[in-house]
């Protein structure tokens, strides 16, 4: 199938900033309203990278308008949310992993899925509860998986993925490794629980684990002023002697810069990061909630559309003449085709057999009997998927 | 073969596999430096390093979080609640992520890992420090519920827990820790999902688990004086839980009393009574009877909390009632 997967990179970013000291580490970045920086001489990396943020964040939104059409037709059921608009935050972000990395993130979970590499044809079959799903057919639109991309699922309770994430990292310190954790949620988990537990052990223990905190504004329908008694919540970081940084989530070089960071900080110190990725959700929370009228205004949200983080990446590839419309157009005409082909496959694809029903309730037999080999999750992909387990 | 305590039998099961599996760790509170809140990971610390024997701030959902954050990329935590009574806080992560994670994922993401500690009532501890759990998580499919009420079945059960590639619970005993019995040196694994004939009799059944394992054994004891000869099945599993050796009890003796630690409603003498009606409507001679704590929660005082508890005089009187020996 075609490839999506952005260019992953696992050398350091350029313009990398040191980590900042213990014990008050500093804001290594901040948000800017600027748009992307002014245009400069190109080379052919940075075009061929730019080209593929492009590509992957035109494939998310593509793909995404073609759930919303998919929902309305009845054709993907239950919860179902929406990206669109905060592309720039993954896309950044997970551009800059290994393979062997490990992402986990919330029930707004497609984009990611597809940022990381997972097939569009693999979650479009997902969202349409159907056998040849990235889970299956059992998790559905806010439980993606991928074992062979070490994505590590939707979670569909708020706060619940950070602990885990969390405990990811410790097994990557526990076994030596130099891999990291991603885990991506909202800024309306940081009033939490499960947030201030794992950012406390993962300051405490040193682990190398990135927290990305979407910040699209709104909790539902519940302003991120109505329901934190601070603001600016990067700075909760400080509570756990942690790093922290706040990026422009509608930048996507920015965020990857300031993820990249992170990642290296995590790779070679183990060190934790928070990360406020400052973006817009254009769409409503989920497919029931009206795009704007009740808890934002229309004024508000027209301000925030002239940010499109696709709009300002193609602006910004413009301007250094790295993609002329064409070659926009005959990428976006790419991306079409490729959700149009995972709409069809998905819609032909079978639905689960019924003996699904009762299958990997629990895994029979042990590790030590050879025939679930459950790996030790430093070998992506290493492992296949165990079958024909039943309750 | 040794005569060894509950508590220990634990520490050998951990000790044991601790060793031949590095992917296993112990991860709680007071687990290293203190020793255990129980002196159950007595010496582990010293043995393994602070690695794998860990202390956490007293952050239940959290740590219980990293467990399973840690065993679906491989390794196999070993999590202690200090009680089941805190684990109340950590039931998010049990529930929603521990025993859903596979099904979820289709299969792709299991989760080998255990949830241990003590659970129910000791004595005097008041209404929240004194709760049996295990109605309630056995009701979770994806979890593996176990509860030893014997040392030997404290090692094997705890070993094999280890062993399994899902999410399995053990719930242990305060009031076992210090009770001794015979328990067998090095590799010594009990299935799970088995039941064990403790005591044979042919007037009666008492089908339980965990700590009522040693309350209907004396109960058998008494009994037995009057003649009244009973079996006493253990189920050591709750889920799964071993339906065929409750149909072939029931079938032998024609009677039966469950006896349970926790309350009564939705409790888990209500599913055995369940199995009991559909697989042996036919041969039983008497309503099953059902012995468990007084729908209260528990109070501090001493006479109270006897009266509150299921105790042998109690499972006597059920019994009496089903073999229509009480009149």
């Amino acid at each position: 199938m075609t490839k999506t997967r952005p260019i992953a990179s696992s050398t350091p970013p350029s313009g990398s900033v040191a980590a900042p000291a213990a014990p008050t580490p500093s804001v290594v970045a901040t948000a800017t309203a600027a748009p992307l920086p002014a245009g400069g001489v190109s080379d052919g990396a940075s075009r061929t990278l730019h080209r593929e943020l492009l590509r992957t964040m035109l494939l998310q939104r593509r793909f995404e308008e073609r759930c919303a059409e998919a929902y309305a037709l009845g054709k993907i059921g239950g919860f179902c949310h929406l990206y669109i608009g905060q592309e720039g935050t993954g896309t950044g972000a997970i551009s800059v992993l290994r393979p062997d990395d490990y992402v986990i993130t919330t029930y707004r979970d497609h984009a990611q899925a597809i940022a990381r590499g997972i097939a569009p044809r693999a979650v479009m079959a997902e969202l349409f509860g159907k056998a040849a799903g990235c889970s299956h057919g059992k998790g559905g639109s806010m439980h993606l998986f991928s074992r062979e991309h070490n994505f590590l699922g939707g979670h569909g309770i708020v706060g619940a993925n950070i602990p885990i994430a969390t405990g990811v990292a410790f097994g990557i310190k526990y076994r030596g490794g130099d891999q990291v954790c991603l885990c991506f949620f909202g800024e309306a988990a940081v009033n939490n629980g499960a947030f201030h537990e794992a950012l406390n052990m993962a300051g405490l223990w040193k682990l190398p684990v990135i927290y990305v905190i979407e910040n699209n504004r709104y909790g539902m329908g519940t302003a991120l002023e109505r329901a934190s008694a601070v603001n600016d919540i990067a700075e909760r970081a400080r509570a756990y002697d942690m790093p922290r940084a706040v990026v422009d989530g509608q930048d996507v070089l920015a965020v990857r810069r300031v993820v990249g960071e992170a990642v290296q900080r995590a790779r070679t110190d183990h060190l934790p990061t928070l990360i406020e990725s400052r973006t817009y959700r254009f769409m409503g929370h989920s497919m029931s909630d009206a795009v704007a009228g009740t808890y934002r205004s229309r004024a508000e949200l027209d301000e925030q559309l002239k940010r499109d983080p696709i709009a300002l990446l193609r602006a910004y590839m413009h301007e250094r003449d790295e993609i002329t419309e064409a070659e926009v157009a005959q990428l976006d005409a790419e991306v079409r085709a490729q959700c149009e082909d995972a709409w069809q496959f998905a819609d032909a694809s079978p639905e689960p057999a019924l003996d699904a029903l009762l299958r990997d309730v629990t895994i029979d037999g042990t590790a030590d009997d050879g025939r679930h080999a459950t790996g030790n999750g430093s070998q992506p992909g290493g492992a296949s998927p165990p079958s024909g387990s039943t309750s | 073969m040794a005569l060894i305590t509950y508590r220990d039998a634990l520490n050998q099961a951990l000790r044991e596999e601790m060793q031949r599996d590095d992917r296993v760790f112990l991860m709680g509170e007071e687990v290293a430096v203190y020793q255990g809140a129980y002196k159950v990971s007595k010496g582990l610390l010293q043995e393994f390093g602070e690695l794998r024997v860990v202390d956490t701030p007293i952050t239940e959902l959290g740590f219980a979080g990293v467990g399973v954050g840690a065993a679906v990329t491989g390794l196999r935590p070993v999590i202690e609640f200090m009680t089941w009574n805190f684990a109340l806080l950590a039931l998010d992560q049990v529930v929603n992520s521990a025993a859903k994670m596979l099904y979820m994922s289709g299969g792709q993401f299991n989760v080998p890992m255990v949830f241990r500690g003590p659970n129910g009532a000791a004595l005097q501890l008041g209404a929240q420090h004194s709760q049996a759990w295990e109605s309630w998580l056995m009701h979770v499919p994806g979890l593996k519920v176990v509860t030893p009420g014997t040392p030997a079945d404290a090692k094997g059960l705890l070993k094999s827990a280890i062993r399994d590639d899902n999410p399995v619970l053990v719930l242990e005993g305060e009031m076992l820790y210090n009770t001794k019995g015979d328990v067998p040196d090095g590799e010594h694994l009990v299935p799970l999902g088995v039941a064990d004939l403790k005591r044979s009799g042919e007037h009666c059944s008492i089908i339980t688990n965990g700590k009522m394992v040693l309350v209907a054994l004396q109960a058998a004891d008494q009994l037995a004086k009057d003649g009244v000869r009973v079996d006493v099945l253990d189920l050591r599993t709750v889920r799964p839980m071993d339906e065929a050796a409750i149909v072939t009890t029931v079938r032998k003796t024609n009677r039966a009393v469950v006896l349970e630690e926790g309350w009564g409603a939705a409790g888990i003498g209500a599913h055995i009574v369940d199995i009991v009606q559909r697989e042996c409507f036919d041969d039983l001679d008497a309503p099953v009877l059902r012995v468990h704590q007084a729908e209260a929660p528990m109070a501090y005082a001493k006479n109270l909390e006897r009266a509150a508890k299921p105790d042998a005089a109690k499972t006597i009187a059920a019994v009496k009632r089903v073999m229509y020996l009480d009149s």
